[in-house]
């Protein structure tokens, strides 16, 4: 036990979340939008738009996976003494967190049931650049069309083909943050 | 005064959390009720109890809450929830539609358009289409699985064989997305076509343990029959206030004698037509 895990949560917890979590709703209501989020300091390997989301939504109740590349003692740490959020297999994980690379096969994640198609994982994938560049992105919450730089398609096509069961993602880099619901058709 | 006594917005942040988690899922999920564990508020289930938890996941210090009842700003219902909130989060408030971030609604959609920045909360009575048809919850939700509608057709086409049109006025049924069928609350049909809109649309329930969502931009499409198409139709009378022609309106009774007049449902409306300061 090291102390440096006491350290990087939120200052002002309820405020903090307040903001983290708008953005996280502009984000996953109006897909391709970029938002920006602060408050979080998490451990390496694990960027501050991906603390903030787990600060925000992560508790004793929501079952988390670490993929191999962020499975690292000091983030474990940090993520049990700020959220007590259990650690489990990508199977039964509420929210998955790691790059793409390390996440794969996403196929194994939660799509949630007929009857409860909320019942799925929430991954936050780590990206090494996030910009409306790419992908072209329509359905619910976008005007026309939208851009946004996916690390690849086909798995987010297939995914939309499940609607309404599927999992939705976070892609997260440095600060900013952008959502990726189910309900996304994504081409290109 | 808002530092000490409670908690930001209300509720503890785990409820919070939960609320939000639901509120995600909800927004991914067009139109999809999405269970949550409703807390009991300090009001009463029918006064909003499951807007005000929505309203309270969603707030930031830096919103400006606008709450309505049935387009008013200063009726009980909507006095109260603004103090509630002014008291438990410090927000700034306003009844200019224009001006707020946030508006937390019971039964009306506001006439001016919502932009994309700002996020409506709906008080919802009882979020599920089918209820009145289908009784049983497991049965709705099996429905809803299968998008299995039917029953909701023949309770419109029923309308018509007995009315000659499609009697539902307000909770007029939508299809979200083209995938679930969404009680939209109990909003007068007038409002339906509103519900398509460049604003993030929230739905709560607290007795009943639901949130939905309605994304910007997503496509809404009232039920109705080709031969029968959907009328949101309207008083035909103008505002007696501001003369409005387009507007929602309410019938007042003035006096014992039969009087009456017709006047903007929506008070910020009617007053910024007139010219007031609201």
């Amino acid at each position: 036990m090291t102390i440096t895990h006491l350290d990087g949560g939120f200052a002002d917890l309820a405020r903090d979340a307040a903001h983290a979590f708008r953005a996280a709703l502009q984000a996953m209501a109006r897909p391709g939008r970029i938002e920006a989020v602060t408050g979080a300091a998490p451990p390496a390997p694990c960027s501050v738009a991906a603390g903030a989301l787990l600060l925000t939504l992560c508790d004793t109740t929501t079952p988390l996976y670490l993929a191999p590349s962020h499975d690292a003692e000091g983030l474990r740490g940090w993520i049990t003494f700020h959220t007590g959020a259990p650690f489990t297999g990508p199977e039964h994980a509420m929210f998955a967190l790691g790059t793409w690379a390390a996440l794969q096969p996403v196929t194994r994640f939660a799509p949630g049931t007929a009857e409860y198609p909320d019942r799925s994982a929430t991954l936050i994938v780590e990206v090494e650049a996030l910009a409306n560049r790419g992908a072209t992105l329509t359905g619910p919450g976008i005007e026309t069309q939208a851009q946004l730089s996916l690390p690849e398609t086909e798995a987010f096509a297939a995914n939309r083909r499940r609607f309404p069961l599927g999992f939705d993602t976070y892609l997260t880099c440095g600060d900013r943050l952008a959502g990726l619901p189910r309900s996304t058709r994504v081409e290109g | 005064m808002s530092d000490t006594d409670y908690n930001f917005a209300y509720l503890d942040e785990q409820t919070k959390r939960m609320i939000r988690r639901a509120i995600l899922k909800g927004v991914a999920v067009p139109g999809y009720q999405v269970p949550f564990a409703s807390r009991e508020m300090p009001m009463p289930y029918g006064w909003g109890t499951g807007g005000v938890q929505v309203t309270a996941a969603c707030l930031t210090p830096a919103d400006r809450l606008k709450v309505i009842d049935q387009g008013a700003d200063d009726t009980t219902n909507a006095v109260s929830i603004r103090k509630f909130f002014e008291k438990t989060a410090g927000v700034a408030v306003t009844e200019r539609t224009a001006e707020a971030t946030i508006i937390q609604t019971r039964h009306r959609i506001p006439e001016v358009p919502l932009t994309e920045d700002q996020i409506l909360v709906y008080q919802v009575p009882i979020p599920e289409p089918l209820r009145f048809l289908e009784p049983s919850e497991v049965e709705t939700r099996k429905m809803h699985a299968l998008e299995d509608y039917g029953l909701m057709h023949v309770k419109l086409y029923e309308d018509i064989s007995r009315h000659g049109e499609i009697a539902t006025a307000y909770a007029y049924p939508v299809k979200v997305e083209g995938r679930y069928v969404m009680d939209p609350s109990p909003i007068p049909k007038f409002d339906n076509p509103k519900l398509e809109s460049a604003a993030l649309q929230l739905f709560g329930a607290g007795r009943e343990q639901r949130i939905y969502a309605v994304p910007p931009h997503t496509r809404v499409v009232s039920l109705d029959f080709d031969d029968y198409p959907f009328d949101p139709s309207k008083a035909p009378h103008a505002c007696a206030l501001c003369g409005a022609l387009d507007s929602y309106l309410d019938e007042v009774i003035t006096d014992d004698a039969g009087g009456r007049m017709f006047v903007c449902s929506d008070t910020d409306f009617c007053a910024s037509r007139r010219g007031e300061a609201a």
